[in-house]
This record gives C-alpha cells, sequence and structure tokens, in this order.
C-alpha cells in the first residue's frame, strides 16, 4: 500500500497529464460524431455572448454588401412574382415554402469559419425563438447547414463545410439523388457521392437539395458540377459541386423549420 | 508572487481572445492561421508548481476549444507541451536552465529560436492530427503544421520582442 501511494506521488504530474490527456481526446473524439458535442460549443452563455458583442461591431462594416445582397434577393423575388416563365422554374421551391409546411425565421451569423476540417457557424436565434436541433441553415443563395446544438439565446450549425456533414441532394433535371459530403479541402467545393453511374450528368448541371430528408425543402440551390469521375467500384460517381454560396462570406441567413417532420419521423419508424 | 498572479491572468485572458476574435479569423491562403495563445504556456514562469501549470493549461486549451468549436482539440496539445516543456526547456538553453536562473529576455536570440520551434511544432502537429483525425491525409496534416508553425513562430518572436521589458 505505501508503495501505490509513493508510486502515485512520486509521478503525480504524469499521471494528471494523463488524466487530462484522456479528458480532451474524449472531447475530440465526442465532437467528431454527429449529435454528441453537448459540452464544448460556442453556442453557450459565454462564447455566445462574447461573439455577439464583437460581431456588432464588424456589421457596421459589412453593411454595404448586405445591402446589396438584400437587393438581389428582392429583384430575384419581384422577377419571380411578374415573370411568367421565371415563375414556372421556380414553382417547386415556391409551392413548398408557400404550403405552410415549412417556416423561415432570419438569423445573423455571428461566428463563422471555414479553415478547419470540422466547421461550424454560430447565430444569434435559439430556444427562445422556438429554434431547434435538425432545422436547415440557408441564404438566398443556397444552403448552409443544419442546426446541431442550441442554447436559449444562440444555436450552432453544422456547415456544409465539415466532414460530419451529409445533406441529401439531387440534380435539377433529373430525380436522381445523392449525398452531399466534403473531403476537408476546399472552402469552395464540396463533393456529392452516390450518384448512380446511370445518371446522364454533365459539366455544369445545377445541384439542389432532394426532398428525401425532412430538413430542407427541395429545390433549394446547392451549386454547379464542375467535375465528375466514377469511384472505385465503378458503380458510382463521386462529384464535385461549386458552392452557389460563399461561405467564406455568409452575413444574414434563414432557419427553415418543417411543422411536419415529427409526423414524418414517425411514420417511417413506427417501432419507436 | 501576486504581480506574477495577475501578469499570468491577465495574459491568459487577453490571449484567449485575441485567438478567437481576431486571429482565427485572419486565414492567410485560406487555411493558416497562427496560434498564438501558447505564448502563455512558452513564456510561464520556470520556477513553478508542475501540477498547476498542467491544469492550467488544459483550462487554456478548453477555453479556445469552446470559441472555436473544436472538441477537445486545443487542450490536447497543450497538455501536451505543458508536460514536455521541461525537457525541452532542457535541450535549448542547457545549463541556464539547471540552475534555475532563467529570463527569458536575457536568453541568446538562436536558444530562445529553438525552444519556441520545438514547442510550436509539436503542438501543431498534435493539433492538427487530431483536428484531422485521419491517417490517409497526412500530407494535409504536414502541410498545416509546417505553414502554420512557421506564421506562429514569426508572430511569437515578434509579440515577444515588442513587449519585452527593457530594463536590465
Amino acid at each position: 500500500m505505501q508503495q501505490i501511494f509513493n508510486f502515485l506521488i512520486r509521478n503525480k504530474s504524469f499521471l494528471l497529464f494523463l488524466l487530462l490527456f484522456c479528458v480532451s481526446l474524449f472531447f475530440t473524439i465526442q465532437s467528431h460524431t454527429y449529435h454528441k458535442s453537448k459540452f464544448i460549443n460556442s453556442a453557450n452563455f459565454l462564447t455566445g455572448g462574447i461573439y455577439e458583442s464583437v460581431n456588432g461591431i464588424g456589421q457596421y462594416l459589412n453593411l454595404k454588401e448586405e445591402n446589396q445582397k438584400l437587393l438581389e434577393e428582392n429583384n430575384r423575388l419581384k422577377s419571380i412574382l411578374f415573370n411568367e416563365e421565371d415563375k414556372l422554374k421556380s414553382e417547386f421551391i415556391l409551392d413548398s415554402l408557400l404550403s405552410n409546411q415549412f417556416e423561415l425565421t432570419a438569423a445573423k451569423v455571428n461566428k463563422n469559419s471555414y479553415s478547419s476540417t470540422n466547421n461550424y457557424l454560430t447565430i444569434n436565434k435559439g430556444e427562445r425563438d422556438q429554434i431547434n436541433e435538425d432545422y436547415g441553415v440557408m441564404t438566398a443563395k443556397g444552403i448552409v447547414g443544419i442546426i446541431d446544438n442550441t442554447s436559449n439565446k444562440y444555436a450552432r450549425v453544422l456547415s456544409v463545410l465539415n466532414t460530419n456533414s451529409r445533406v441529401n441532394v439531387q440534380l435539377k433535371k433529373t430525380n436522381h439523388f445523392g449525398i452531399l459530403t466534403w473531403n476537408g479541402k476546399s472552402p469552395e467545393i464540396v463533393q456529392l457521392i452516390d450518384i448512380p453511374k446511370q445518371t446522364p450528368i454533365t459539366v455544369g448541371d445545377s445541384i439542389i437539395t432532394g426532398g428525401l430528408s425532412t430538413i430542407f425543402p427541395r429545390g433549394i440551390p446547392v451549386g454547379t458540377v464542375t467535375s465528375f469521375k466514377l469511384d472505385e467500384t465503378e458503380n458510382y460517381y463521386n462529384v464535385d459541386v461549386k458552392l452557389f454560396n460563399d461561405m467564406t462570406n455568409i452575413g444574414h441567413v434563414h432557419i427553415i423549420k418543417n411543422k411536419d417532420s415529427k409526423e414524418i419521423t414517425e411514420l417511417n419508424n413506427p417501432n419507436e | 508572487m501576486n504581480n506574477v498572479t495577475t501578469i499570468n491572468t491577465v495574459r491568459f485572458i487577453l490571449l484567449v481572445l485575441a485567438q478567437s476574435l481576431v486571429l482565427n479569423n485572419i486565414n492567410f491562403l485560406g487555411y493558416i492561421n497562427p496560434y498564438i495563445y501558447i505564448l502563455f504556456i512558452i513564456l510561464f514562469p520556470i520556477k513553478n508548481n508542475r501540477m498547476l501549470f498542467i491544469f492550467l493549461s488544459f483550462l487554456l486549451g478548453l477555453s479556445v476549444d469552446l470559441f472555436l468549436d473544436s472538441g477537445g482539440v486545443h487542450a490536447a496539445a497543450c497538455v501536451t507541451i505543458a508536460y514536455v516543456r521541461p525537457l525541452i526547456l532542457k535541450f535549448s538553453f542547457g545549463m541556464i536552465y539547471e540552475h534555475q536562473t532563467i529570463k527569458f529576455s536575457n536568453t541568446e536570440f538562436g536558444q530562445r529560436l529553438t525552444y519556441f520551434s520545438i514547442i510550436i511544432f509539436i503542438h501543431h502537429l498534435l493539433l492538427f492530427s487530431l483536428e484531422i483525425f485521419n491517417a490517409s491525409n497526412i500530407l494535409l496534416i504536414l502541410k498545416k503544421t509546417l505553414l502554420s508553425g512557421i506564421f506562429t513562430i514569426l508572430l511569437c518572436l515578434l509579440i515577444t520582442v515588442l513587449f519585452s521589458s527593457k530594463r536590465k
């Protein structure tokens, strides 16, 4: 017994190091698992609050750019209203957005990262504004990510630029769907996998979200195809997609709430 | 003693805030960011309680993790360099360290550069390996370590020169 105590006292700094190292490894591994990193995230009271106040300063500097973006979006929406041809093209997105199944909330981005391999955004809406996990986030140009953690006033968004992110998307001209992932390299290019090789795909094709998940409505723009090749099994295409959104410059976003998601989930998992 | 505690507390808070609010938005060439918050570990007084030092380093890493949503990556890297720091000190400063009379502002530039570089490269290598967590991306890890490491070393040396007290 004496020897055990002696051993502990002699190696106390090594043991402390080992303990703390294991704790941090535990947090790290948790953060690599979707929906698990509950403790260490920037959506909590302290870090969320600091980001909020600092962001207030930065916002003034971007006012001009933000105004430009708003003008462009207004322009697009008005042309849909007035122009019969455009109306036909974007019919499905308006349909699903207007049918009361989806509810939009505007939010401001407090923190955005794109240089690491697992990127997150922090936005200034939380449980107080009826925002919960698994709501989709988009801008006027395209998708941004999925909310994976909320606190009272803030929420954390799992960006599409995250190696854990999986979003169901499809080709605009046909109904072949695949999964949008990211390899961690360029913040402009994301990867689309599991597209069957029968798909008539060409460079320049538009990619939109598919209606298969309960998170995003069908028809939100994602990006365009820049290159594609068959994977090792020769059954599926690996496609590089250039995002419509500039993920390095995101100011305001819309949160999409699907009111029917609970019903759809219950229908798909009758045993639970 | 009290003075040392205050200086280190202020340094801790300032470095964490500077790291998370300013330096992580540099993204030079898309992905190169300096991680100067480890200056706290580099410049921590040498005559100290080792347990306390390791624990403070853990807290430092964890607070940066909180801001950057990176799980426990920074905490793990910080704890490691805090644990191996005595070895690196002995390697780079030799006899002066043995006599415990070291003052960073009085050391030779070459010795200081070795000390900074070893600590920073160990930290960055561990940081990026844990962050990317994928052995097939080893080239990406090494590239990030090298480029960010050089950036961090330059900034750390600059900061220590700028803020060093001239009194001798």
